[in-house]
């Protein structure tokens, strides 16, 4: 019995250790019975992984430990520490075991290490401002690093010949100018690195950075044909090698690039179709934009160049297509990757110049070296500078040329280049190993260290990281326009007039072949921001609302249940915005139960949140809007409607979307509904069919008082269109009017009768609609409305507090306020639809709103935002007999149909 | 310009009002004839000939920026009918890249001037406010070009934007209070911060580069 516990107990470990290598298979079939092993140690089987897994935790770490002080890493960027880390690690690797190990194989830094750092910048990269500066990038890069390569080389050959180089290096003008090709790229991780860290302004940034990743292209054409002449010998080069040269030049660079667009293009196309199988998104864009790589790089394109441009081409198409969700899984992946990946480079290269094996110093060469790459860089930067100058509109001042000058780090790239080199053809490698390190060590470290400084010192103007703000988007797009038509008006074709072209060609045919239908409709860059800043200030609410509830020291026994409601409701949201993003039905579909629950706790929330408690309002409209020095005045009550408008006319907005977008596809939604009902989740269905039947209350209340008929025949089209639902719908209203007309001393319709569906009756929009008085509903959210008069009216609050316990005890009688309470809420929502509407004008959209969200019945926002909608209308028609009115009217209607 | 004797110096008048080279005045002055159909004025009709205006969403109110007396610096309010040559020049300085080399004083004098035109096609009555009836409006007609988003999205997107504007210009309102509209200051605080130098702007050509381009 022991024994085979024992037995058991080993299997997952050998198991572990047999999906690390195959070899464990033969090991353990000439051991002795496996029984008797009761514990192994298997290092050599887990050796490799387990040690990059090491590292990397090192490196974590060693971050961490950076981080603590704020001092240190404001003053010395984190390259830095790490290189200096990497050193303290080598030697004591060097000094345990005797030799060398750990260091940066040019293998593993080119197939795994670089390409997470050069996906997470192309894909984050800011497009726009790249192609506004492609001009300038491309010089940089192209002539740029042309220009340093040729010019280091030769000075170094010169420095030779002038015999200020040892004579032992022995090196031709071949391999000089092999070196001067590897040398002279400015590096893509450095560069982000120490730049992301000083913040200067965005141009700036751009063309140093942009030229940083551009350039490989031009360093990897260099490098190989270098090392092809050196590997040929001088003498067997010909004329037609230099022509293939630099007709490889073209070759590299464009074919890595349009490998880079083609997989952009694959990759968009994938995850148009990926709606049912969400999980994978994130992967999707991971794995093309990796095979794009590996693809450039089996061609011997540039692989730099071809991811860049796969994530660039990519990111507009793939946003709109995948889920929130995977949006925000890609992004933080792809930060962790880079940063994981930067760490271990910096950390590996610091770790590789400890062994001394491999380099061989000659003071000449590295102090020639360092000034040549100085003083080349200046000077090219300031010629093309110059040059540049005569064709851009905003000159690049002096102060810019300083920096870029300064900027041009080298890194990994270069070191790992030059240990690629044989050291049968280049006689001179261990001089220029050494060299290399030098070189990289002085730029990342010294002018990393100085660069912060300098920038201050120079006063260079600094990026204001401010937040999009709608009106900026929306002033920016006109300019475009104006920009645009008035380059048609000169009738010169500039870059404004091919933007806007290429726009245009872009929403004509890229995008709709792209983009998955329901996100190409909505697309648009202003709605985006909108819509962004929508749910960040939703969610900042919610997540607020949150806190304060629990901070306010409620000791109500549902104390707990309200806190893991606020952050279930935080989830909702976020769910919610995706869907609400891409229109994809089936977030709503697969999750139906657990949505339907959540919507209801969702729903009190909002209910608590968004209408009620002002104080929390004011203390999210206040991280966003006013200044944090402003919260004292709490009560502003125009503002605060303001915000409450705007989170209803955004979601009324959201939903017009789906509106649209649904319209011709009723059918289809119909039939999926029909699947759903298929599936027999008869309970779930009836919940819908209600809510389905309540906006068709609001939709008439509502036309009776305005407006636009146009729209409202349309709605009515669509509803017929989803008959099936109707039909159920009107059953179901039937049943309930009935039940509702033998409650006469109800004052609302909305009554609830016990019935075996009851479980859903905790619906808010259900139990809701009765006690408009306090929003409160049956359940759960029996605090909400006493802590919502906490904040609404101190006086009014002692009076709610003790009014709502009671409703909670019978479910069925939620929909009785106390009269009281009836007559005295109504003045306050009214106040709030009046004011507004004077100054504003904003409901109007609600109401259709309401009405365009018929169809998609299972949606909560809808009820969410029609809550107030009728809170408002019954307040102003208290009296039980109007009410019914509205009621008939609305039953009458469902018959129509 | 024609081949009158006068020529020069009407030329260099220009120059010296709307900061363009002699060089550019010509070019500008042949597209203006271009348009015009050799006319001495151009009337809105005239831009109907711009094919690629066709798709510019915000057209129309492109157009009338170009009439407006308060771009003409002719009045406080109201729209010419037609626009002459120095007109039409005056228009297009508004589009001349800022000379950041004149000093502080004189950037943000220009700055502002880009500003202003912008503003006065958002304030279509010229009442010196953009109230929310016309920043719908806008907002309408820059959304135009979707299809699919309704006229209730370019609303709410035009009323967000306004209760942002509100919450910059204002901070926090009196209960009462009431926020009509932004005003040319309030729309320079909206645009604090944003590098306008490196936005509103046209390259105008030389005769060089014409002579490169024809």
């Amino acid at each position: 019995m022991l024994r085979t516990t024992l037995l058991l107990l080993c299997l997952p470990l050998a198991g572990a250790g047999a999906t690390e290598e195959p070899t464990q298979e033969s090991g353990s079939l000439g051991e002795p019975p496996p029984g008797l092993a009761l514990f192994r140690w298997q290092w050599h089987e887990v050796e490799a992984p387990y040690l990059v897994a090491l590292w990397i935790l090192v490196a974590s770490l060693a971050k961490i430990v950076f981080h603590l002080s704020r001092k240190v890493t404001s003053l010395v960027p984190e390259s830095c520490l790490l290189i200096l880390l990497g050193l303290v690690l080598g030697g004591i690797v060097l000094a345990v075991a005797k030799k060398a190990e750990y260091q940066l194989e040019p293998g593993t830094f080119f197939l795994f290490l670089l390409p997470p750092i050069v996906l997470d910048s192309g894909y984050f990269m800011p497009s726009r401002l790249f192609f506004d500066n492609l001009g300038a990038i491309l010089t940089y890069a192209v002539v740029g690093t042309l220009w340093n390569a040729f010019t280091t080389g030769v000075a170094l050959w010169g420095l030779q010949q002038a015999g200020l180089v040892a004579s032992r290096v022995q090196a031709g003008l071949l391999d000089f100018l092999l070196f001067g090709s590897l040398i002279s790229a400015v590096d893509p991780v450095a560069v982000l690195a120490v730049f992301e860290e000083v913040h200067v302004n965005e141009t700036l940034f751009i063309i140093v950075f942009g030229e940083s990743l551009l350039n490989d292209a031009v360093t990897v054409v260099l490098y190989k044909v270098c090392n092809s002449f050196v590997e040929m010998g001088s003498a067997n080069v010909q004329a037609t090698d230099y022509m293939k040269g630099v007709a490889s030049l073209f070759v590299v660079s464009l074919g890595g690039a349009a490998v880079g667009l083609v997989f952009a293009f694959l990759l968009a196309l994938t995850t148009r179709f990926t709606k049912r199988v969400r999980i994978i998104e994130p992967l999707l864009v991971f794995l093309l934009a990796y095979a794009a790589y590996l693809t450039a790089e089996m061609a011997s394109l540039s692989a730099i160049l071809a991811v860049t441009m796969c994530g660039l081409g990519c990111k507009k198409y793939v946003e709109a297509n995948i889920s929130h969700k995977s949006r925000t899984a890609v992004k933080y992946t792809m930060k962790t990757l880079a940063s994981c990946a930067e760490t271990v480079i910096f950390m590996l290269l610091g770790i590789s110049a400890v062994d001394s094996s491999k380099w061989a110093w000659d003071s000449g060469l590295v102090l020639g070296t360092l000034f040549f790459i100085l003083f080349f860089r200046a000077l090219g930067v300031v010629l093309q500078t110059w040059v540049l100058n005569q064709f851009r509109l905003v000159p690049l001042d002096k102060i810019d040329q300083v920096v870029m000058s300064y900027g041009g780090l080298r890194g990994a790239v270069a070191f790992a280049l030059v240990i690629l080199l044989d050291r049968t053809k280049v006689p001179a490698k261990d001089y220029f190993v050494a060299t290399t390190i030098v070189v990289v060590f002085f730029t990342v470290i010294v002018q990393g260290l100085t660069i912060k400084p300098l920038v201050k010192w120079l006063k260079v103007k600094r990026s204001e990281h401010h937040k999009p703000t709608l009106n900026q988007e929306l002033h920016e797009h006109t300019f475009d326009h104006i920009l645009a038509a008035v380059e048609d008006v000169v009738g010169h074709h500039g870059y404004h007039y091919w933007r806007d072209r290429w726009e245009q060609f872009d929403k004509k045919y890229l995008s709709q072949l792209l983009m998955r239908r329901s996100a190409y409709r909505i697309r648009d860059q202003i709605w985006d921001v909108y819509y962004r800043l929508n749910i960040r200030d939703a969610i900042s609410f919610v997540d607020q609302g949150g806190h304060v509830l629990s901070s306010t020291g409620l000791t109500l026994p549902s104390m707990p249940s309200r806190n893991s409601m606020a952050e279930t409701s935080v989830t909702n949201l976020l769910r919610e915005s995706g869907s609400g993003a891409c229109l994809d039905l089936q977030v709503i579909d697969t999750v139906r139960s657990g949505r339907d629950r959540e919507d209801a706790v969702m729903h009190h929330l909002l209910c608590g949140g968004l209408y009620k408690p002002r104080r929390r309002y004011k203390a999210s409209c206040g991280r966003h809007f006013i200044s944090e020095d402003a919260q004292e005045r709490q009560d502003k009550e125009v503002f605060q409607q303001n915000m409450k408008r705007r989170l209803e006319s955004f979601k009324s907005t959201k939903h017009n979307i789906c509106f649209t977008k649904n319209k011709p596809r009723t059918r289809k939604a119909g039939h999926k509904k029909k699947d759903g009902m298929a599936n027999a989740e008869a309970t779930l269905e009836k919940p819908r069919d209600l809510g389905f039947q309540d906006t068709a209350a609001v939709i008439l209340t509502v036309e009776s008082e305005e407006e636009e008929e146009s729209d409202s025949s349309e709605t009515e089209k669509e509803d017929d269109e989803g008959i099936i639902f109707v039909a159920r719908a009107t059953s179901e209203v039937l049943q309930e009017g009935k039940i509702s007309g033998s409650f006469e001393v109800c004052p609302s319709p909305r009554i609830i009768p016990p019935s075996p569906t009851c479980a859903e009756k905790e619906l808010p929009w259900k139990s809701g609609q009765g006690d408009l008085a306090v929003y409160v509903s049956s359940e759960t959210t029996k605090i909400v409305p006493v802590d919502m008069q906490t904040g609404w009216n101190q006086s009014i609050s002692s009076l709610e507090s003790l009014a709502s316990p009671p409703c909670t005890q019978a479910p069925t009688l939620t929909c009785l306020p106390p009269h009281p309470l009836g007559i005295e809420e109504p003045q306050v929502p009214l106040d709030l639809s009046a004011d507004p509407r004077s100054s504003f004008a904003f409901p109007p959209s609600l109401a259709k709103a309401g009405r365009s969200r018929s169809e998609s019945s299972a949606d909560l926002p809808q009820q969410q935002e029609l809550q107030p909608l009728m809170g408002h209308k019954d307040h102003t028609h208290l009296s039980p007999g109007t009410a019914n009115s509205h009621w008939c009217i609305q039953f009458n209607r469902g018959g129509r149909l | 310009m024609g081949a009158t004797h006068s020529a020069s110096e009407e030329v260099r008048e220009l120059e010296g009002k709307t900061g363009f080279s002699s060089d550019q005045i010509e070019q500008l002055h042949r597209r203006f004839k271009q348009l015009s159909g050799d006319q001495p004025t151009i009337r809105k009709e005239n831009f109907n000939n711009v094919p690629d205006l066709e798709l510019n969403p915000i057209r129309s109110k492109i157009v009338r920026a170009f009439f407006d007396n308060r771009n003409l610096r002719k009045g406080p309010s109201g729209l010419a009918d037609e626009i002459n040559f120095e007109d039409f020049l005056t228009i297009m300085s508004y589009f001349r890249p800022i000379d950041t080399t004149l000093g502080e004083e004189q950037v943000e004098l220009s700055r502002k001037e880009k500003l202003r035109f912008l503003f006065h096609m958002y304030d279509s009555d010229s009442d010196g406010r953009i109230t929310l009836e016309e920043y719908r409006n806008v907002v309408e007609e820059l959304l135009s070009g979707n299809p699919h988003i309704e006229k209730e999205s370019a609303r709410s997107i035009a009323d967000g934007a306004m209760m942002e504007a509100a919450s910059v210009c204002v901070g926090q309102m009196e209960p009462d209070q009431v926020y009509e509209g932004i005003t040319f200051e309030d729309f320079l605080k909206i645009w604090q911060g944003i590098d306008i130098e490196t936005k509103m702007h046209v390259r105008f050509l030389n005769m060089e580069t014409i002579a490169l381009c024809h």
